[in-house]
């Protein structure tokens, strides 16, 4: 089973209940971070890495003494990745999303496949919990493409290990979020009750659940702000699987880089909780409310 | 006319609240919400529209059922895994389409179409810190970046109209697409960053995104009495690399508070959080360049 935790608005706590949800977790689990451009899973899990890779993208590789200038290449790019004007051919490579169109589309078969540097995927052990993450290069302006090579890793490793996984998502709810939890069997909505944590969420809801997974929201913060969020859930149906008090002890102890699971038991008592009712949301005969109680 | 972001790399360490704060005590200026994914600055300064503009990005493959002979080429080519045989036909799925147009290209039956994209809308709006120029992009869509570039270019033409000297934008969280889009032309980058593992991390992530693309850059330390130690490298780091820190807001619920009114926090009866928020503005009109 993947769970992905995932927020719409940033700063909710998806790091912090994907990693204490890792560490509470009832058999062998994966926390795999898939904010590539900030990631922060390994700050809390601590993991001993025990292997990493650079993980690169196809985009073309002309060979000019082949090419005849005929634009096939720069008629079909969507991204204006190659350009043709008269008898010169031009590659930018940052601007190629790796669709393979121009190398299979030139008649000359001029076009061969080049690579970009994406950033790094890194894995390894903390404890009980395996780590999986990728790391977008600075200036590397897509995280998809190294997001679905963190994820093809995801498949292999689960595979040969078994197991569940915790992904840690990127904020928002455009393409990047959307990839995150493309491939999950449960999503989890971390937010807080404040008018930007329910305005993101409201989005967050609209981008999901056209996905037809199941969904639960989780409730940082709680005690702060108002009451539109629980409102917003009880009219969609939407089941609340935890809350999280709002409290300066807590937010101190993440500022410290603890696992706030770790910080009482009733806090660990939480997100056991949180973990029970997440396996209840995707067996396939209860329906949603019964998550609610 | 000078132009300012505020960005922070991580979320949630208070970009909006502050970029708020900041259109209320700045004169003569646009504002600019260029977190288009998930935009939050108009709760704060509830504009009214004047101007919707649709935007329309890119395209997407559409098999049509009629025309396709089975033979499953598109989804051979597909490098994204969009086209799949259901049981019924070959299916696009709009989540994972790019929009590359390879399938379009080389179907033997010319079955599959290839509309444009409706992602989103812009607006500009009257709010009483004057202009805002902001977008929705609709939930699940793609390529925010060039939605943030119309955005800019509007804010930049409505500040010359208007003879404003400012643009003042908010910016997203991250690193990638958007944020990079965002840096195009700023003169001065103000990251807002939290004293925790992930605030410092992230700020150096953004810091070096800045380096690369030479846009000058200062820090704000908010929350910064949650943890002194994590403050004290935080400010190490600054002073390494030369970034000015120009402002040490306390954790204050004040903020919230603010938010749930719909105002700003500046607008609340004075504290010791408002008065730095004055002295940070100062300090950021001095690095930007920007005379009173």
């Amino acid at each position: 089973m993947i769970t992905a935790v995932a927020s719409g608005k940033g700063g909710t706590g998806k790091t912090t209940v994907a990693a204490s949800l890792a560490t509470v977790w009832d058999g062998p689990v994966l926390g795999v971070d898939l904010d590539v451009e900030e990631p922060n899973l390994h700050l809390f899990l601590q993991p001993v890495i025990q292997g990493s890779q650079m993980a690169h993208m196809m985009v073309p590789a002309v060979e000019e003494a082949k090419c005849t200038y005929c634009g096939a290449c720069s008629e079909l790019c969507q991204f204006k990745a190659i350009s043709v004007f008269n008898q010169v051919i031009l590659t930018f490579p940052e601007m190629c999303h790796g669709c393979g169109g121009c190398m299979a589309i030139c008649p000359e078969k001029a076009i061969s496949s080049g690579q970009r540097e994406l950033g790094e995927i890194s894995w390894g052990r903390a404890g009980d919990v395996g780590f999986l993450a990728g790391k977008l290069r600075i200036g590397e302006a897509m995280s998809p493409p190294l997001m679905r090579m963190v994820k093809t890793r995801l498949d292999v490793m689960l595979a040969a290990e078994g197991g569940d996984a915790i992904i840690d998502a990127p904020p928002g709810v455009s393409c990047p979020a959307v990839n995150a939890v493309l491939d999950s069997d449960v999503i989890l909505l971390v937010t807080e009750p404040t008018p930007f944590g329910v305005y993101d969420f409201i989005l967050a809801c609209e981008a999901f659940a056209p996905l037809g997974k199941p969904m639960g929201a989780v409730i940082n913060r709680a005690g702060l702000g108002n009451d539109a969020i629980y409102r917003f859930c009880r009219e969609k149906g939407l089941p609340i699987l935890a809350e999280i008090p709002y409290d300066r002890a807590i937010a101190e102890a993440y500022a410290r880089g603890r696992i706030i699971a770790d910080l009482s038991a009733g806090l660990k008592s939480t997100f056991v909780a949180l973990r029970d009712r997440i396996r209840d949301l995707t067996k396939p005969s209860q329906p949603q409310k019964a998550a609610h109680a | 006319m000078r132009e300012i972001i505020i960005i922070s790399g991580k979320g949630g360490t208070g970009k909006t609240s502050l970029t708020g704060a900041f259109g209320h005590l700045a004169a003569n200026k646009i504002i600019c919400d260029l977190d288009v994914d998930a935009p939050d600055l108009h709760l704060l300064l509830q504009p009214t529209h004047e101007r919707q503009e649709e935007f329309y990005s890119g395209h997407e493959a559409e098999i049509v059922r009629d025309r396709c002979d089975g033979c499953g080429l598109c989804a051979t080519m597909c490098q994204f895994g969009a086209i799949r045989e259901n049981g019924a036909g070959f299916m696009v799925d709009p989540v994972r389409c790019e929009g590359c147009k390879v399938c379009v290209a080389f179907c033997p039956s010319e079955a599959i179409r290839f509309p444009e994209k409706h992602c989103g809308q812009w607006y500009v709006s009257a709010t009483r810190f004057g202009p805002l120029v902001h977008a929705q992009l609709f939930p699940g869509a793609e390529n925010s970046g060039r939605l943030v570039m119309i955005l800019k270019q509007q804010a930049k033409e409505l500040a010359k109209a208007r003879g404003a000297d400012l643009v003042l934008c908010d910016g997203a969280p991250g690193i990638g697409c958007p944020v990079i889009s965002s840096l195009s032309g700023a003169h001065l980058a103000v990251a807002v960053t939290e004293p925790t593992p992930s605030g410092r991390h992230d700020l150096t992530r953004v810091a070096e995104l800045c380096r690369h693309f030479q846009t000058a850059f200062a820090v704000i330390i908010n929350k910064h009495d949650l943890n002194p130690e994590e403050a004290a490298r935080i400010e190490a780091f600054c002073q390494a690399e030369s970034y000015p820190v120009i402002a040490r807001l306390p954790h204050d619920p004040l903020v919230t508070r603010a938010m749930v009114q719909g105002l700003v926090v500046t607008e609340l009866p004075e504290t010791a959080f408002s008065r730095e928020l004055g002295h940070a503005w100062t300090r950021i009109e001095a690095l930007a360049g920007l005379s009173r």
